[in-house]
């Protein structure tokens, strides 16, 4: 079991508005990632769940049970910490155990499941070393294995891959997404790094300024952006915007379009532009386009593309993938 | 950042350290506020009686507590004098490349950690003995004329036995901070060709500023305070000649019994000693909001 | 880059530093001679300086005849358990600063309501405090002082931790003789005086602001992320301090507990006034060799040297932590 609901969830420090209401519903079982941008919120909301800080208004249900005035220990969930959080006077075997200690478990009981933790983690041959002596992903591994020994409704991961190097990163999402497989535990997953959250989710939860911007699965997300704030923060490079007479003529304030949905052109097309910088990677090519009247825009195009800078180009949207925004930045329907 | 639960539990956790601090630091003071308007004997039996400000117009016009002041004064600035003075050579000495510094340091500092009654009676029988003190034969050897420490100069012996307990300290602490010096600053100072005076003026002397200064007002608020040297060496003679206030309190307390006017030099000391406390207090609380 | 220089200038300079060094060292080098030499050659003129017989006859004497184990045991008593009671009450209080500080301040309003409460209390408390001292009746004060404690901790605890910590340091501040006198009658009516306990509770006071002050800057330096962790594995406070902050701080710990015992081993205010034999220190002991008695300064040398040297030994061993305890963390 591991559901969660928040409602009307508010936190404040002092008179500063960190989380403004937020409803959510998790269900057992599910992926949920956190994303926003830094000082949205997501890290707070994640430690008002943990029961690290207190709320200011509103309730968490956890499994159909009110939690709101339990301590982190009593709600039953796991974290995993950005900085591992490991004991460092401890061995690994300690570091693992140490929940299970507090929880008054037996000897055998602690070693059983210390023992397969760290079967499931490849830590075996590492369970007499010292956190200190262990790379950063060893580390991270000993951190979820503290986790895991709990057997939590829930874990809890606050950007747990953001000090490691890029390789490990990949390799370590692959892990936790395998872990989630495993386990099938409700895991709940702060990141900024839009990547992860697309990669990972089965849900993904977008934070602006302590509100939730868009709640959905991650093509939904990329597909139906409800605002502008989620289509320009979803999607690498990022959405360009377009306001003024192209908009009108579409009947919006704004529209979005997507640099991998614009056809790029030496002849013909609806924006005229002149080619700042064209990046060639082989596998596409992302070229940079000062659009007359409108300014930069960036455009991706499969494979290898001719084009250099000061070249003159003209860009089509795809008609079909335009996303049109209001004057308030919503969605307007098709 | 931390739960309500956290904070309430922090709050009962320091709660214990605040009322010892609160219940025998500061309600003693309020007490001896209070003895301090008494006239209050425990040598003569009688019901005390309320005196206003009589004791501390007895106290601060009493002869003894002006000589005692100024003995105080002359104490506390000599010993700083010689301390931070030589604090500051040693600690230049030890910053240039000196062999074996390790060792060297603990000789220095060892002086700090001797009690204060071993030093003054070390001083007092092994080195200032006037029949076969060190300082005697050394005196001897260089036919000057041989004094009688603590007769004829009991101020100055003083002040060399507090000088040389603190001199330890100050240098220390002053070397702590000339090690943080930046080599790079030294070396464009000499690239500057800057010469050796000058650059301690201007660049030295400047960094250290800070810890001269807290080097002075941790070494003042202790220094008021000097009791064990002066009770065992000279018991605060000849005459008053040693008798600090610390001293002068003391003696009104504990040998004539006089409570109500023990308080009133009490309180008179408190006031002296906030002067520097309330500095050192400025500086030490800037480092914690840092 | 080192700066180089000219090699005489160099050697100058270390030869200086070590005549420095060693002038400064010398009383305690001569008195560790003169405890291992004979009482007529101690007193000799001019001082003998090798030609001496070497004796270990003051230590058997200091220590078989005199009743120094006594005042040694005292010394060690008293400022090992004061201090190791003051860490007990000073490692929570430094946890809380350290991990759960008052940060925001208190609006203007609520401040002013709180100081005059306190003030309110505090009065009404004074004035039933002094008619219990004018009549003499001593009992009555523990109680109001301690109903006078709870607006004090209120107000307090609701302050600033920076503040609290800097009014805790304020209490060092005062000078001894400032309280001397109510505590010295306290302790006659509590029958304190003389007993270690009494010593140790004053050392035990004296200390606490230290104490207090290094672990909390010891503290600060543990991530609160590994605290939290403990938190969410299931730790109650008093598990998340025995189990993961005090190992963690154990070096910390054990220079403030290192400081503490040297302060409190050579404290010789308190332990003068507050005893006379049963209960009195070393330095107590060495005071009382201040009236000459005859030929004694080799036995008065060897006391010394055994009075100095365990702490000699504990302050060489931190002068680094040292520093940063006597200036507060003003300079490191």
């Amino acid at each position: 079991m591991g559901s969660i609901e928040l409602q009307q969830v508010r936190k404040s420090f002092g008179s500063v508005n960190i989380i403004k209401g937020v409803d959510l519903q998790i269900k057992d079982g599910e992926f949920v990632v956190f994303v926003g941008p830094s000082g949205c919120g997501k890290s707070t909301l994640l430690r008002l769940i943990a029961g690290l800080e207190d709320v200011t208004g509103g309730k968490i249900v956890i499994d159909g049970k009110d939690a709101t005035e339990r301590g982190p220990a009593q709600r039953g969930l796991a974290m995993v910490f950005q900085s591992y959080a490991l004991y460092p006077h401890m061995s690994v075997r300690n570091n693992i155990a140490f929940p299970l200690k507090m929880a008054k478990a037996s000897k055998e009981v602690i070693d059983a499941k210390v023992a397969r933790a760290a079967g499931t983690l490849n830590l075996t041959d590492y369970l007499d070393r010292r956190p200190g002596q262990l790379s950063g992903g060893q580390r991270q591994r000993v951190a979820i294995g503290r986790a895991i020994v709990r057997e939590p409704s829930a874990f809890l991961f606050d950007e747990p891959l953001s000090n490691l190097d890029a390789a490990l990163r990949v390799q370590m999402r692959l892990e936790i997404g395998e872990l989630h497989k495993t386990l099938k535990t409700t895991m709940i997953y702060v990141t900024h790094d839009q990547v992860e959250a697309m990669t990972m989710a089965d849900k993904i939860v977008v934070l602006d300024l302590g509100a939730i911007a868009q709640v959905g699965a991650p093509l939904d997300l990329y597909n139906r952006p409800d605002n502008l704030f989620v289509a320009k923060f979803i999607g690498s490079p990022t959405m360009n915007i377009v306001k003024g007479p192209s908009a009108d003529k579409r009947g919006a304030d704004c529209v979005g379009i997507r640099p991998e949905h614009t056809d790029i052109s030496t002849t013909a097309g609806e924006w005229p532009g002149t080619v700042r910088i064209a990046e060639h990677l082989g596998s596409e090519t992302f070229v940079y386009v000062d659009v007359d009247g409108i300014g930069p825009f960036t455009v991706r195009v499969d494979g290898e593309a001719p084009l250099h800078a000061s070249d003159r180009v003209f860009l089509t949207p795809r008609e079909s993938r335009l996303h049109r925004f209001n004057a308030a930045g919503a969605r307007i329907a098709a | 950042m931390a739960t309500r639960q956290t904070m309430t539990a922090g709050r009962i956790l320091v709660a214990p350290s605040v009322i010892l601090l609160f219940a025998f630091m500061l309600a003693p003071l309020v007490r001896t506020l209070y003895f301090s308007t008494l006239h209050y004997n425990l040598l003569d039996g009688s019901v005390p009686q309320f005196l206003g400000f009589q004791n501390y117009v007895d106290f601060l016009s009493d002869p003894n507590f002006i000589d005692s002041l100024v003995n105080t004064l002359i104490l506390v600035l000599s010993v700083l004098v010689i301390s931070v003075g030589g604090g500051i050579f040693v600690a230049l000495l030890m910053d240039q490349q000196v062999v074996g510094l390790n060792i060297l340091r603990l000789m220095v500092i060892a002086p700090f950690f001797v009690m204060p009654t071993v030093s003054a009676l070390v001083w007092k029988n092994l080195l200032m003995n006037p029949e076969s003190g060190f300082f005697l034969w050394i005196t001897r050897s260089l036919h000057l004329p041989a004094p009688i420490w603590f007769t004829n100069w009991p101020m100055l012996s003083v002040i060399f036995i507090v000088s040389w307990e603190w001199l330890p300290f100050a240098s220390l602490i002053l070397l702590t901070s000339l090690q943080s010096l930046d080599l790079e600053q030294q070396e464009a100072a000499v690239l500057d060709g800057a010469g050796a005076i000058p650059y301690f003026f201007y660049i030295v002397l400047p960094h250290m500023a800070r810890a001269i200064t807290v080097v002075i007002l941790i070494e003042t608020i202790f220094l008021l305070g000097v009791f064990a040297e002066i009770l065992v060496t000279t018991n605060g003679g000849p005459g008053d000649a040693t008798t600090n206030i610390t001293f002068l309190v003391y003696k009104q307390a504990l040998l004539d019994f006089d409570v109500g006017g023990a308080s009133a030099g009490g309180i008179v000391a408190v006031v002296i000693a906030n002067i520097a406390a309330i500095f050192l207090m400025r500086i030490v609380g800037k480092n914690l909001e840092a | 880059m080192a700066i180089r220089k000219s090699l005489g200038r160099r050697i100058g300079v270390n030869l200086l530093a070590w005549a420095i060094g060693f002038v400064i060292f010398f009383p305690i080098l001569w008195t560790i001679m003169t405890s291992f030499k004979s009482e007529l050659d101690a007193f000799a003129f001019p001082p003998k300086f090798f030609s001496v017989h070497w004796t270990l006859e003051n230590y058997k004497e200091v220590l078989s005849r005199s009743n120094y184990p006594l005042f040694a045991y005292n010394s060690i008593v008293e400022s090992v358990g004061a201090n190791i009671v003051g860490l007990l009450i000073a490692i929570p209080a430094a946890w809380s600063m350290a991990f759960a500080p008052t940060i925001v301040p208190e609006r203007k309003e609520t401040r002013m309501l709180y100081a005059a409460m306190l003030a309110a209390i505090l009065i009404a408390a004074a004035i039933l405090y002094l008619i219990g001292d004018a009549r003499g009746d001593w009992r009555i004060y523990g109680p109001i002082v301690a109903i006078a404690c709870i607006p004090v901790v209120f107000w307090i605890a609701t302050r600033r931790t920076p503040d609290v910590l800097m009014w805790m340091l304020s209490t060092k501040m005062m000078p001894g003789v400032g309280v001397l006198v109510p505590i010295f009658l306290w302790f006659r009516d509590l029958h304190l005086l003389d007993t270690r306990f009494g010593v140790g509770f004053m050392l035990m006071l004296m200390n606490l602001p230290i104490i207090i002050w290094m672990l909390y800057t010891y503290f600060k330096e543990i991530p609160a992320g590994i605290l939290e962790a403990a938190r969410m594995d299931g730790a109650s406070l008093l598990n998340e301090i025995v189990y993961v902050l005090t190992p963690m701080a154990t070096p910390g710990i054990a220079s403030t507990m290192l400081l503490a015992v040297i302060l409190s081993w050579n404290e010789a205010f308190w332990t003068l006034n507050l005893t006379t034999h049963d209960a009195a220190p070393l330095t107590a002991f060495i005071a009382s060799y201040s009236a000459p008695e005859g030929l004694f300064w080799a036995k008065l040398s060897a006391a010394s040297t055994l009075a100095i040297a365990p702490i000699l030994v504990l302050g060489w061993l931190s002068q680094k932590q040292l520093v940063r305890g006597l200036t507060f963390g003003a300079v490191k």
